[in-house]
């Protein structure tokens, strides 16, 4: 068994990620953000890049369930961890509640931050079955929406809770 | 169908009114009337592209990833105005993975609204385009121009808008900085003033606001040696195609522009950029697609904004009524040619008997104004609407029973022309029964804390949303009996896809989840800006008569198949009917095979003489911490007269997003500029405020929903910009009603909250 040396890099190294159940592998240099890693390594370009810097969180994944900014988070630092991304979270062709939820409610307008605030929701719904809107609101609180669709975005959110309960 | 004729239309554009040609044929059909129930329009309907959203397949122009593509970086000026004497690229070159290296010693000329290059001689504010770099990646390109030296001489600037009005500034433009863009007189102002009960004189200032569409401007290119494909996130692609045409000088044929998803367009994105430019000649120079995607950071410098204004206005009261009314304004327009008109509310909103009103156009070395949201409207309506409850206070009158006698008036008092609808006293009607107006007391009333005083507040909105000629639409029935719907127009987040195919599904007799909507490509038929809330009221009437024109051919069509006459023939809900029968679309196309039935519709001209508007009222009940100067905005009722809803749920989403973007100006969205450095200093989303979900109040939206039958055969007009124009407006006077400190500076920060309290007090 080939035995994995204990330190590498300084250059750019090959990386072990599960991203949406799949493990891949990628070779990124040490500053290279999850965000790109995730854009333009594998071609999943539902997560945006708005800020790049940790402000807007349009570029929000889930790292072993916990929501966080890929855009100031290090592909290296997601070795072997489990990434979600707006991809992986609907199965067999059935949307998730929250994107059902998000359809139906109006909870968007030009779309761009939707993946971000989805999957903000996803994971508030993960740790809390039941949340109120003051939850929700908590949970998108660092979600900027340009277009305003907050309002739905809230009751889409508290509205999926209930879906995903029935 | 009959002969093709050449109309005369009127149309509105951000507030002023243009005469265009429309090119029509047939005869227009007429908009069902009110209370008509349709069995699409009018619907509540989810997008119909709502899938492609809520999973990240929705393809947006940052998106596009293609074989080979470089990715273009722009150099931009440190200085607010330098000459620029030399660029030296060597080293940039020089590093590898670098293509290219662009600037205007070497570029070729391509010329950009009324200038021949994109990298001028002398750059003009800090932002402004030096250089652009085209390497295998963004890092590589950013570390690119890091590497190019050039050599500025530095010149005298001034950013600020009253500095740059001041005798001293820096001379800008060879007639001064200041520019006259607009001016309008009736009746006798100074001898109303002289019999006025009542005067009140007051000047009113509104920030730079910054758009900051999440997806930020950009394209990519493509060249093949045949055709230039570009890829924008674009409000307008035709105009994009226009804007390309005039800088490379090739003919339409070889130019395609397409814009399928775009992440937020409030304005900014009217037409071609300098990115666009930089991308396709990069494109064209290397032989390989060019990815030009401006950073937050550019966005914020160089994409545009609303301008900052400073406004004076006079008003005169007597009898219970506003006898005359002054009121100039001047804005900073950077480097821009153009001005949007704060005194456009006043000159239209109300019947006002003597009135003066000027515009000017300030030029400066800070990044220039491009349209935004109501541009001028929602500067102006914050100004006037707030100078009438002023004067309503001194007169000891109810502010909403002063507009009322002035406003909701059978003619436009600017044109004389009657119009075509306005029920702006529903308006108020509605949104006074559902704020509470009743309860409302001078002097406001105590708030939920002993240190909050509780307020209520209203404001008027007039804007134009007519739209009109040219718009073209196409339906198609495939051999399959499904139907594609293309148009000339984009979907720039309203929900423009979904409520043209409840349009065309209503109007063929099909459900709205058959019909495909192709939009955002030059190669379908052409469409208008997205802009100025024209889109629905300019495109929706030529789907409606595509759709008859597809419906017609069809059921003529399926006359021959089902050997019926066709008297005897419609479609219902996806059937062919005839008196015994009902066969599905499906089987008679494919009968028919791919002998296809293409219908198209074009926009019909305007009515003559007549002035087609959208009205609106909104109404705030606010609380005002008077330790800190916090405004609490804890309701918003806003109340629009926009003709016939065609989807009132993308509507309600339409108002909410207007309010909230209006509370950021109102409240918290402040462009910061360094006088010295001419810097922008908030050029991110950390520290220039956009509202969060943290700041959005109640909003109870409600509709007049009233066909303008008058207006075009939907009766429907555009909701874009009335949501975001009253709402500042309706706070600041909740504001004064709560403490009596009127607050003449939007945004209504605290500093300037206290400000007017201390002010407040000292006067009293």
């Amino acid at each position: 068994m080939e035995r994995m040396p204990l330190f590498r890099g300084p250059d750019a190294i090959d990386v072990a990620l599960d991203v949406n159940g799949r493990k891949v592998s990628v070779r990124v240099g040490p500053l290279r953000s999850l965000l790109d890693t995730l854009r333009d390594s594998l071609g999943l370009t539902g997560t945006k890049k708005v800020c790049n810097e940790g402000d807007c969180g349009a570029c929000t994944v889930l790292v072993d369930g916990r929501p966080v900014y890929s855009c100031i988070t290090l592909a290296v630092a997601c070795e072997g961890r489990a990434v979600e991304t707006i991809e992986g979270i609907s199965s067999n062709g059935t949307l998730h509640p929250v994107q059902q939820a998000f359809i139906e409610h109006d909870a968007y307008q030009c779309g761009f931050c939707t993946p971000g605030q989805v999957m903000s929701i996803v994971a508030l719904l993960r740790a809390n079955a039941s949340p109120s809107a003051d939850d929700v609101k908590r949970a998108v609180t660092g979600n900027l929406c340009r277009c305003g669709a907050y309002t739905n975005i809230v009751k889409a959110g508290v509205a999926a809770a209930k879906e995903a309960k029935a | 169908m009959g002969r093709i004729r050449v109309v005369k239309s009127r149309d509105e554009f951000e507030g002023e009114i243009y005469e265009s040609l429309a090119l029509v044929e047939g005869n227009d059909l007429r908009a069902a009337p009110s209370g008509t129930e349709l069995p699409e329009i009018g619907h509540a309907r989810p997008r119909i592209d709502g899938t492609q959203r809520v999973t990240g397949r929705a393809t947006f122009t940052h998106d596009i990833a293609l074989p080979g593509m470089l990715h273009a970086v722009i150099l931009r000026s440190p200085y607010a105005r330098a000459r620029v004497r030399a660029v030296d690229a060597k080293k940039a070159l020089a590093l590898p993975g670098v293509h290219d290296v662009i600037h205007r010693f070497n570029a070729p000329k391509a010329a950009f609204r009324g200038e021949e290059t994109i990298f001028r001689e002398e750059v003009r504010f800090v932002g402004d385009e030096v250089a652009a770099v085209a390497a295998d990646t963004a890092g590589l390109a950013h570390a690119a121009i890091a590497l190019i030296a050039v050599d500025y001489e530095v010149l005298p600037h001034v950013v600020d808008l009253e500095e740059a009005m001041a005798e001293n500034a820096p001379k800008l433009e060879a007639d001064g900085n200041v520019i006259e863009a607009g001016k309008l007189s009736r009746g006798d102002v100074r001898k109303a003033f002289k019999h006025a009960d009542a005067v009140i004189e007051a000047t009113y200032r509104t920030s730079t606001q910054l758009h900051n569409s999440l997806e930020t401007h950009g394209a990519v290119a493509q060249w093949d040696g045949e055709v230039l494909t570009v890829w924008e996130s674009t409000q307008h692609v035709f105009g994009v195609r226009e804007g390309l045409r005039a800088a490379l000088r090739l003919p339409l044929t070889k130019i395609r522009v397409i814009c399928d998803y775009m992440g937020g367009g409030f304005g900014s994105k009217g037409g071609v950029g300098k990115y666009s430019i930089v991308a396709a000649l990069l494109a064209m120079r290397t032989g390989r697609p060019v990815r030009c995607v401006l950073t937050r950071r550019e966005e914020n410098l160089a994409a545009g904004n609303r301008s900052a204004t400073l406004q004076t206005v006079k008003l005169a009261g007597a009898d219970g009524r506003i006898t005359a009314v002054e009121h100039v304004s001047w804005s900073n327009s950077g480097q821009g040619k153009w001005v949007a008109n704060p005194t456009g509310p006043t000159n239209t909103l109300y019947d006002f008997p003597n009135l003066n009103t000027r515009s000017y156009r300030v030029v400066t070395n800070a990044g220039s104004l491009s349209a935004f949201r109501a541009p001028g409207y929602v500067e102006g309506t914050f100004a006037i609407e707030s100078a009438i409850d002023e004067l309503a206070d001194k007169m000891g009158v109810d502010p909403l029973a002063l507009r009322r006698t002035h406003a909701g008036k059978p003619t436009d008092p600017r044109t004389g022309k009657p119009y075509t609808l306005n029920r702006i006293l529903d308006c108020y009607t509605i949104g006074a029964r559902e704020i509470g107006w009743s309860r409302r007391k001078a002097g406001g009333t105590r708030g939920s804390t002993p240190h909050r005083r509780r307020g209520l507040g209203m404001a008027s909105q007039i804007w134009g949303g007519g739209g009109g000629p040219p718009a073209y639409a196409t339906v198609h029935f495939n051999a399959d009996g499904t139907v594609v719907l293309r148009a000339g127009t984009q979907d720039i987040g309203t929900g423009t896809r979904t409520v043209l195919a409840q349009i065309c599904a209503d109007e063929l007799g099909i459900d709205v989840g058959h019909v495909s909507v192709r939009i955002g490509d030059t190669e379908g038929p052409y469409g208008p800006i997205s802009a100025g809330s024209l889109t629905l009221a300019s495109v929706g009437p030529a789907v409606r008569l595509a759709a008859k024109d597809a419906r017609e051919q069809f059921l003529a069509a399926a006359a021959g198949v089902l050997e019926t006459p066709r008297s005897e023939l419609r479609i219902e809900r996806g059937h062919v009917v005839s008196r015994g029968a009902r066969t599905p679309i499906a089987d008679i196309s494919k009968k028919l095979e791919n002998n296809t039935v293409i219908g198209k519709g074009s926009r019909f001209p305007n009515p003559e003489d007549t002035s087609i508007k959208t009205f609106g009222a909104h109404f705030a009940d606010v609380e005002v911490d008077v330790r800190t100067g916090e405004i609490f905005v804890l309701k918003i009722v806003a109340v629009h007269d926009i003709g016939r809803i065609v989807n009132p749920l993308t509507a309600a989403s339409q108002v909410e997003g207007g309010v909230v973007q209006a509370l950021g100006f109102a409240l918290s969205e402040e462009r910061i500029v360094d006088r010295g450095l001419g810097r922008v200093m908030n050029a991110n989303l950390e520290w220039y405020k956009i509202p969060t979900v943290a700041d959005v109040p109640e909003i109870v939206v409600r509709f007049v929903d009233r066909p303008d039958r008058k207006a075009n055969n939907l009766g429907a007009k555009g909701l874009g910009e009335p949501p975001i124009i009253p709402t500042a407006a309706a706070v600041a006077n909740a504001v004064a009603n709560a403490t009596g400190a009127r607050v003449r500076h939007a945004p209504m920060t605290r500093a300037r909250v206290l400000e007017a309290l201390a002010l407040a007090e000292a006067g009293s």
